[in-house]
């Protein structure tokens, strides 16, 4: 294989920053609403099932552990409540940055930018610890 | 309720599209002011709206080319470890001295949104932590690419830390000490610091959201139409920017926050909340 020069090297390597920001867009633009489209669905539900009741939430009240950790509400979704279907849709909105600082960091890998790839694990280290364990 | 939520939050999100104050800062107060729901519920619910519309709006800008993705990045640490900390904290805070802090927040907006921001003279001379952490980088504008050189890089990140912690106490998106950190600290042209600040924002969300969701603040019947009313306002914003007139509109929206600033901070002063 011939090697190539450093202009169609750098060439390159602008096309698929060029194409990574265009991943990155799409990406967003597809959990947000995906997201969207879960919640519609889980809160359309939820309210033909509790329309009439009006709920308070004057007061906190740290709620059932089925709705606060991500194998909880995995398992209401799939059993089909409706308030587990909703918060999977957020769920699936707050993992949607968390993807997109993955695929920042897929990039940095790609570009062999070592200081980047230590700053961008970082991130996602914290991301992923308050999500997944949120015991912060 | 979940109907007239859905209505106030479209509101909150329009405005906040119109006006570019984004609609977090004006839901948490709608949603304890009018609908009687309690801080940390509307905490919680806010942060998700909040991710909602800064991804929805980041998918936009990150193709113009403005975004500067290592400054980004880098600021990143702070801001979401600064989100865990505020996370952290909120569970020690009463809820009376956070409706304070917001009143607090809120008259800073307006004053804010009452500034002039006239661009800044970029920097020519080189930073040494810029240059090792290679954050200097080139914007378009009408006449071509211009390059520019970041600044006060430790100092951007103790901003940062800053609006991560306040960030999760409040349930914002503290834009605007995160423009302020990469206008003045760091001398971002405007562009940049607006466009970057937003890929910013759904990150520093996500992580104290990612709490909240354990410790029972994403409450669904509560955060769904809040999410989607917000949502929705945001994208009807944006195609609206184009055709009205937003003077006024950002004038309208200062009085509004100046007046759920003065109930923030009377409630908060009185226990009421």
């Amino acid at each position: 294989m011939e090697p190539l020069d450093p202009v169609t090297a750098a060439h390159r390597a602008k096309l698929t920053d060029h194409e990574v920001d265009q991943i990155i867009g799409r990406l967003l633009q597809v959990g947000v609403l995906l997201a969207a489209l879960v919640v519609l669905v889980g809160g359309a539900m939820f309210l033909r099932e509790h329309g009439a009741t009006v709920a308070d939430f004057r007061a906190f009240v740290p709620g059932t552990s089925e709705l606060r950790s991500l194998s909880g509400i995995i398992h209401g979704a799939l059993a089909g409540d409706s308030a587990a279907i909703t918060q999977l849709g957020l769920v699936l909105l707050i993992a949607t940055p968390v993807a997109r600082v993955a695929l920042t960091l897929v990039a940095f890998l790609y570009q062999r930018d070592r200081l980047y790839v230590a700053v961008t694990t970082l991130v996602l280290a914290l991301l992923v610890y308050g999500l997944v364990w949120g015991k912060a | 309720m979940a109907l007239w939520v859905a209505a106030g939050s479209l509101l909150a999100g329009l405005l906040g599209a119109l006006t570019g104050l984004g609609g977090g800062i004006i839901v948490v107060p709608l949603l304890t002011l009018v609908f009687h729901v309690d801080l940390r519920y509307a905490i919680g619910a806010s942060l998700v709206s909040v991710i909602a519309t800064s991804s929805g709006a980041a998918a936009a800008y990150v193709r113009e080319g403005y975004t500067n993705v290592r400054v980004g990045i880098l600021l990143e640490t702070g801001t979401t470890l600064g989100a865990l900390v505020g996370a952290v904290l909120s569970g020690f805070i009463p809820t009376s001295a956070l409706a304070i802090l917001f009143g607090v927040v809120l008259l800073y907006t307006a004053y804010q949104s009452m500034q002039p921001r006239a661009e800044h003279v970029l920097a020519d001379q080189p930073d040494k932590w810029a240059q090792r952490l290679r954050l200097d980088s080139t914007y378009p504008t009408p006449n071509g690419l211009q390059a520019y050189s970041v600044q006060g890089v430790p100092t951007g990140l103790g901003l940062m830390f800053g609006a991560g912690i306040l960030s999760a106490l409040l349930g914002i998106g503290s834009g605007i000490i995160k423009v302020l950190a990469m206008d003045h600290a760091m001398k971002l042209p405007f562009k940049v610091s607006t466009t970057t600040s937003n890929f910013m924002i759904g990150v520093t969300a996500a992580a104290s959201a990612g709490v909240y969701l354990h410790k029972g603040y994403v409450q669904p019947a509560i955060a769904f139409p809040v999410m989607l009313g917000v949502l929705a306002g945001a994208l009807l914003g944006a195609r609206l920017l184009a055709v009205i007139h937003t003077t006024l509109l950002r004038r309208l929206f200062t009085v509004v926050v100046v007046v759920m600033a003065a109930q923030m901070l009377y409630k908060g002063f009185t226990g009421a909340i």
